[in-house]
């Protein structure tokens, strides 16, 4: 056992965890931010993207014991006092999501892309989200809700 | 009239036709989400499988004793440990009263029949330390040989069920000469053989898998006095049915719960090994037991849809006009018998006609049992393989004639005034207009100006072709009236239920027998109900996917949600207005017959005199002044069971570019109308096309499950199952005409599985079209730049294409061998 101490959703941690531990199975089983899930088991998926240092990392590809003094941001601290974060609103406004699976990847990803690149074109979105899978929308609105929420001109 | 039309226009705005955000979206959008494999209870323990690597082998032994041995191991299980209290996996619908149906238990103890299945199942503390455990469980097999190849599986070259002396499980056919709807296909063909058209072609539709992108998960606890079961299903009515039926506990003690699930697509309609293992431990230890599966688990051993060959005989006059049409399918049903299972193919049989006046008809289907992963439903189940064989073939044909392929259509599409119209299949059409779709279609998609630019490209030789799809479909949904499924031998009814309850605050709960996993039910669902009684989007709640809650209804599949349940909503809305009225008529001391009921209020006719709906509830909820002998209650309850199918039709084109250097093919350009009768949510239709189109296209172009001639399924993982990505597909151009269904108040038409029938066929015309003056007339699905470059460039340029989907082109590398395709 391993003892880390970081900082999840703004609160501060500290667990002993095996060394093999996944940083999302310490989320998810430790920690009970269920809001991060596991959708496979080769890392295609991006279900459980989430932000490491402010970066989008999938947790089902980062040890726990990596993730030791850092600071994580899942999809339940997303918004701030009760605030929805501006892609989490696109989201529902444009009906980026529906059985609402892979959204918490989708949109941890996609508040990455926005990060680095404000005001991107619609291949820059696709090519951004390449590494999460989504089997209901046919990706049409959530690229609509990226554009959505970069403040761009949306196309039907 | 309804009391919603009755509405004066200066009212507030309509909620049917809005396109309201999703009530379910504020939930998923934080993660604040029950999915099952979120569910902790206490003292919870978790389970690993073992699973076969083999695709058929006799157990010789099973050695659990390290595994037990291991750390937090509470026990180790398998077949033989159990008696008739594991039950067994149902199949719902025997397609013939003969059909040869091997038993199948959820943990077979003497013989696995394919690469996946459980021969034992670990309980430890941690999932990580079953897991850890189930590679410590040694088992001997006895390898037999398998039954793969789907041809020779139904040759009974290699038996998959030995003891049953067959692979051949059904043979079903329908013929309209027979049956009385039309005349004899071979003298139809016989005649086009003299002076006609005949087409003959083999089409493959290939193994897929449905990818729900929630991985299935299942938690029993059977600590109180129902047992209860959560799992990631689309079906909690039919498991909580099946698990009574086969593991010997009472109806009235099981509740199953379907919590928040993500996508099933046909995939989660199933009752699974898993969920009746999981359900067997749990009462056995008496604890709160938990399995969730791997994604590699999910590819392998959950159900695979589609698997078929067809063989297509189309018979037409030398003008194109069509005169029979005959199908022969084989279809593969794996290792077991599903809950559906033949049911599949029978659903397509009154849908490979589609659109069109055929007078003859024939069609028979031979389902087969292989040594692989069991099939089943797969958004369209049936209907897009009907769809992809007569798109295919009306574009064959329209090529033999020498005309456009739209113009092979009309010639032969039922005109709008003939509805209704009786198909030779024997289904009455209500209503549709597919020259008004495919007018809308042809504008939007600019059709003259792209076939304009293919013929520019084609005198000019350019390395990149382009190529024009066409796919005008029809489908069959709505599942289903329950004397039609009677008649097809299905084991259930097609009806669904809903109640409505009035709150004492004058808030709407809404119960419904559907199961929504994706579909937005609670939204569209809440916006019929607001207009019905007229109260706010806001004040109404919709409960589902609890057995105790919802204690009757056949769930969600079959686009049946809104065209069946929606229709119970409105009829047991409409009895929460009829109980009301004399309440209303006694409480504003009017008589009933001068109470009108419009907007949410009843009111006294020529007076200014009115009380709300939710007024009245509060008033029931009090009970100090109602009618003598009134029930304290206006809530109701409706079962609802459709007259008819519903069939929503379109016009899909797509353009694709095709690089005949490389093989490589480009999604230029994707324009749909569907016309799905009046829309309840515009903004959740244009999501459920939007996916359902991917779903579609991806068949065409990317997915297949391969197996590997041990019968390994070598496309077992993400990396090797190609599920498109945002950087595959493009943005779609969505539209819609409207001609409402005439067997539903509401006018609504299916659409859940509109976009995966009719897109696949539009994007392999739209590919074969490019390169079809290269002497291309087939490319197998998927249509994988490998297999386009050998079309193009193989023997007598587009003769027989690779029959599978295997990443290299020089023969004599290893992994050429493929079961899939084999008889290309």
């Amino acid at each position: 056992m391993t003892r880390i101490t970081l900082t999840v959703d703004g609160a501060s941690v500290s667990d002993d965890v095996e060394p093999r531990l996944l940083l999302v199975q310490y989320l998810r089983e430790k920690l009970g931010k269920t809001g991060t899930v596991i959708g496979c088991d080769t890392s295609n998926c991006g279900a459980c993207t989430v932000h490491l240092n402010g970066t989008s990392v999938k947790s089902c590809n980062v040890l726990a014991v990596q993730a030791d003094g850092a600071e994580v941001t899942t999809i339940e601290g997303l918004a701030q006092n009760g605030e929805l974060h501006p892609v989490q609103k696109s989201f529902r406004e444009c009906h980026g999501l529906q059985c609402g699976f892979c959204t918490p990847g989708m949109i941890m990803q996609s508040v990455d892309l926005l990060n680095n690149n404000p005001k991107p074109s619609e291949e820059e979105i696709r090519l951004g989200l390449e590494g999460n899978l989504c089997r209901c929308t046919g990706y049409h609105n959530i690229v609509k809700a990226v554009q959505h929420a970069s403040g761009q001109e949306m196309h039907a | 009239m309804t009391a919603t039309q009755e509405r004066p226009s200066d009212a507030v705005e309509m909620e049917i036709g809005r396109d309201r955000r999703r009530k379910e979206d504020q939930r998923l959008i934080t993660g604040r989400t029950r999915w099952t494999d979120n569910i902790t209870l206490p003292g919870m323990l978790h389970l690993a499988m073992v699973r076969s690597p083999f695709a058929h082998a006799k157990i010789a032994s099973i050695d659990v004793s390290a595994a037990k041995a291991s750390t937090n191991v509470v026990d180790v299980l398998t077949g033989a440990d159990f008696g008739e209290e594991l039950g067994a996996c149902i199949n719902a619908w025997p397609i013939t009263p003969d059909q040869v149906t091997p038993g199948h238990s959820p943990m077979p103890a003497d013989r696995v029949a394919f690469a996946g299945e459980i021969v034992a199942v670990v309980i430890a503390r941690t999932a990580a330390e079953a897991r850890d455990a189930a590679e410590l469980v040694d088992v001997e097999y006895d390898e037999l040989p398998a039954a793969l190849d789907l041809k020779k599986s139904a040759a009974d070259e290699v038996l998959a069920h030995p003891d049953l002396g067959t692979n051949k499980s059904a043979l079903w056919v329908f013929d309209s000469g027979e049956a009385g709807t039309g005349g004899n296909v071979e003298d139809a063909i016989a005649k086009a053989r003299t002076d006609g058209i005949v087409i003959e072609r083999e089409y493959r539709q290939q193994r897929l898998i449905p990818a729900f992108m929630e991985p299935r998960s299942v938690v029993v606890d059977p600590t109180g006095e129902q047992l209860t079961m959560w799992s990631a299903t689309q079906i909690p009515h039919i498991v909580r049915f099946a698990l009574a039926a086969t593991t010997g506990v009472p109806e009235s003690k099981i509740r199953v719960i379907a919590p928040d699930v993500g996508g099933g697509f046909g995939g989660k309609l199933q009752v699974t090994p898993e969920e009746w293992i999981a359900w067997a431990v749990g009462r056995r230890l008496g604890k709160p037991v938990k399995y969730t599966e791997t994604r590699s688990e999910s590819l392998m051993s959950a159900h695979h849809g589609r698997d078929q060959w067809q063989k297509l005989t189309l018979a037409a006059e030398k003008d194109g006009t069509v005169t029979g049409l005959k199908v022969e399918l084989l279809a593969d049903l794996g290792a077991y018998v599903a809950i559906v299972g033949g049911g599949v193919p029978v659903l397509g049989a009154f849908m490979f006609n589609a659109i069109y006046k055929f007078p003859a008809y024939h069609f028979a289907v031979q389902t087969v049992l292989t040594n692989k992963a069991w099939t089943d439903a797969y958004r369209g189940a049936g209907r897009p393989e009907a769809t992809y064989a007569i798109e295919r073939l009306m574009s064959e044909l329209a090529a033999e004639v020498g005309v456009d392929p739209l113009e092979i259509r009309e010639k032969n599409w039922i005109k709008h005034e003939e509805f209704p119209f009786t198909t030779v299949a024997g289904l009455e059409y209500d209503s549709g207009n597919y020259e008004a779709a495919t007018a809308k279609a042809k504008e939007m998609f600019g059709y003259d100006e792209l076939r304009a630019e293919q013929k520019q490209r084609r005198d000019a030789g350019d390395p990149v072709q382009l190529g024009i799809g066409i796919s005008t479909f029809t489908e069959m949904c709505g599942l289903a009236p329950s004397r039609v499924l009677g008649q097809l031998d299905y084991g259930a009814g097609g009806w669904e239920h809903a109640s409505v309850r009035m709150l004492a605050t004058g808030k709407v709960e809404v119960v419904t027998g559907a199961s929504a996993h994706g579909q937005g039910h609670e939204t569209a669902f809440s916006q019929i109900v607001a207009d019905r009684l007229g109260v706010a989007f806001e004040d109404v709640e919709v409960l589902h996917g609890d057995t105790a809650i919802s204690h009757k209804g056949l769930d969600t599949y079959g686009s049946r949600s809104l065209v069946v349940g929606g229709e119970a909503l409105v009829k047991a809305a409409d009895k929460v207005i009829e109980k009301a009225k004399p309440i209303a008529a006694h409480l504003l001391e009017a008589s009933v017959d001068d109470i009108e009921f419009s907007a949410g209020r009843f009111s006294v006719r020529g007076t200014d005199q009115g009380m709300a709906i939710g007024e009245i509830s509060t008033a029931v909820f009090a009970a100090h002044n109602l009618p003598d002998g009134a029930e304290p209650s206006i809530d109701a309850e409706a079962t609802y069971d459709p007259v008819n199918f519903n069939y929503p039709h379109g016009t899909h084109l797509c353009a694709m570019e095709v690089d005949t250097e490389t093989g490589a093919v480009k999604m230029r350009k994707y324009v749909c109308v569907d016309d799905i009768g009046n829309i309840v949510n515009p903004l959740i239709v244009s999501g459920q096309v939007h996916g359902g189109l991917v779903q579609g296209i991806a068949q065409a172009l990317w997915e297949e499950a391969v197996y590997d001639d041990a019968g390994t399924l070598v496309s077992g993982s993400f990396v090797d199952y190609l599920l498109p990505t945002a950087a595959d597909t493009i943005s779609f151009d969505v539209e819609h005409t409207t001609t409402p269904s005439l067997t539903n108040t509401l006018g609504t038409k299916g659409v859940g599985e509109a976009g995966t029938i009719a897109s696949t066929p539009a994007v392999v015309n739209a590919v074969v079209d490019a390169v079809r003056h290269l002497g291309v007339d087939d490319i197998q699905m998927p249509c994988t730049p490998e297999r386009v470059w050998k079309a193009i460039n193989g023997p007598g340029s587009g003769g027989a294409t690779e029959g599978a989907a295997m990443p290299h082109f020089d023969e004599s590398e290893p992994g050429q061998s493929s079961t899939e395709g084999a008889g290309a």
